[in-house]
């Protein structure tokens, strides 16, 4: 017993240093692994503070693309304003009726909120985006995120109160169903870690006929995003002689180094689509 | 000022610098990022006592974590050169000279070639083990190696510039403090 006492004694700082290493690794691991918020609400409170006072400061050198891109924007939806169209007179009136279900039995899927981007990180092979918009101001995890302009930004990761995470698509563990604009032959979005003008496009098959320049779109297989949204352009195509797919390379069309405002979609029908889906895995287990 | 008030200073000044300008910096290439914020930890007193140097670095590390929300990928690699660090003060430094009349590690106090290879090792570990954190999965070696070294090159230059912008007048220990 005396032994061990000593043991530890003698190598505590080694003992120590290899707790600690381990505890690192552990806390590493958990959470790539399954994405789920390890660090209290508290510590995203604190750091979303001060990345707010520091994004009030940024955020002036930017006002004025911003702006530029906010004119544009309400430009096009000024442009699809209904009184810019006129028909022939029929004693039919159309009105827009904002009720969730209206009377021809649609029912509302999507609903987008306005959320301010506070930081944001390129650099890295993990990117994040931070969001001052929290579950206090109806974020959930799961969300989809969109700059304006239609084009995807990522998905909600982790929630507190009053800010919110975001998984960008530069993230390695990224994954969105697109699909090519031309033929609808859908794949799966990544990103490799190394440059954050590029994409990666897997399983496309090689019967597609693929160009350059062609446009990526968010697929109807997505859960998470709605159909169509702009992903980007493709920049190159890779075609491995061992499989059938190509690997195609797609330049994001959001300008992820320059975010200042994004929207948060949520799809109201998700569980209710998980649910069923869950349910059939279980059926044929 | 103190040198525990000193120190306290740097944690936050170095976790700013670090998560608010370096970490804006566009990227230059696939290679690089600058980090600097790690020079903390090699800034410490020699005076300070192994186990709490292993702390303090933990906790540094951990509260850059909070700002780039991948927790423990900066703690583990600020653990491991917290802990080689006495190691290697050890083999740099004349015994009973410096240890005794200056504070802390600067230029002035272990001399030019010394401290640059304190620096320098204590860079390489660090980049090597976030770098490899960070590709574990990945394996791709070449791209490791390169990744590696460009940090390590950029950092290097960065902390000499500080050095030499920052002179930080090695104090002499006195009896009085």
């Amino acid at each position: 017993m005396r032994n061990i006492f000593l043991f530890i004694r003698r190598y505590l700082n080694f003992l120590i240093f290899l707790v600690l290493q381990v505890i690192c690794i552990a806390i590493l691991v958990s959470y790539n692994k399954t994405h789920e918020a390890v660090f209290s609400n508290v510590s995203m409170e604190v750091t979303g503070w001060t990345d707010k006072q520091y994004n009030s400061v940024e955020s002036y050198f930017r006002l004025k693309n911003e702006n530029k891109r906010l004119v544009e924007e309400n430009n096009a939806l000024r442009n699809m304003l209904a009184s810019n169209f006129s028909g022939p007179d029929t004693s039919k009136s159309f009105f827009i009726d904002s009720l969730i279900k209206d009377t021809t039995g649609k029912v509302r899927k999507f609903t987008w909120l306005p959320a301010k981007v506070i930081n944001n990180s390129i650099s890295s092979q993990t990117n994040y985006i931070t969001l001052e918009r929290g579950t206090k101001q109806g974020v959930k995890k799961g969300m989809a995120v969109v700059a304006p302009g239609n084009s995807i930004v990522g998905v909600v990761m982790s929630t507190s109160e009053n800010y919110s995470i975001i998984m960008s698509l530069l993230h390695r563990n990224s994954k969105v169903s697109s699909m090519l604009k031309k033929d609808n032959n859908a794949g799966t979005l990544e990103w490799d870690g190394k440059d954050p003008l590029e994409l990666t496009l897997k399983n496309i098959p090689k019967s597609a006929k693929v160009v350059k320049g062609d446009t990526v779109l968010t697929s109807q297989y997505s859960s998470v995003f709605p159909y169509g949204l702009m992903v980007g352009r493709i920049t190159a195509i890779e075609a491995d002689p061992s499989s059938n797919f190509f690997t195609l390379k797609v330049r994001p069309a959001t300008n992820f180094s320059a975010i200042q405002y994004v929207y948060l979609v949520d799809n109201l029908l998700f569980t209710e689509q998980k649910q069923l889906e869950e349910e059939i895995k279980k059926a044929n287990q | 000022m103190t040198d525990v008030v000193k120190n306290i200073f740097r944690f936050v000044l170095f976790l700013l610098l670090q998560a608010f300008v370096l970490n804006k910096v566009p990227p230059l290439h696939q290679f690089i990022v600058p980090y600097v914020y790690f020079l903390f930890l090699l800034w410490l007193p020699f005076s300070i006592s192994r186990m709490a140097l292993l702390l303090i670095a933990f906790a540094f590390g951990l509260s850059m974590d909070f700002f780039t929300s991948t927790p423990g990928l900066h703690a583990a690699p600020c653990l491991l050169i917290a802990y080689i660090r006495p190691f290697l003060l050890n083999l740099l430094l004349p015994q009973e000279t410096t240890e005794l009349s200056y504070v802390e590690p600067s230029l002035k106090s272990m001399g030019w070639a010394p401290y640059f290879v304190y620096v320098l090792i204590l860079t390489f570990m660090h980049h090597a083990y976030l770098v490899l954190l960070e590709w574990l999965q990945f394996g791709n070696f070449l791209y490791f190696l390169g990744k590696v070294t460009g940090t390590t090159a950029i950092s290097i230059m960065l902390i000499f510039l500080i050095e030499m912008l920052f002179y930080r007048k090695a104090k002499y220990r006195t009896n009085i403090a």
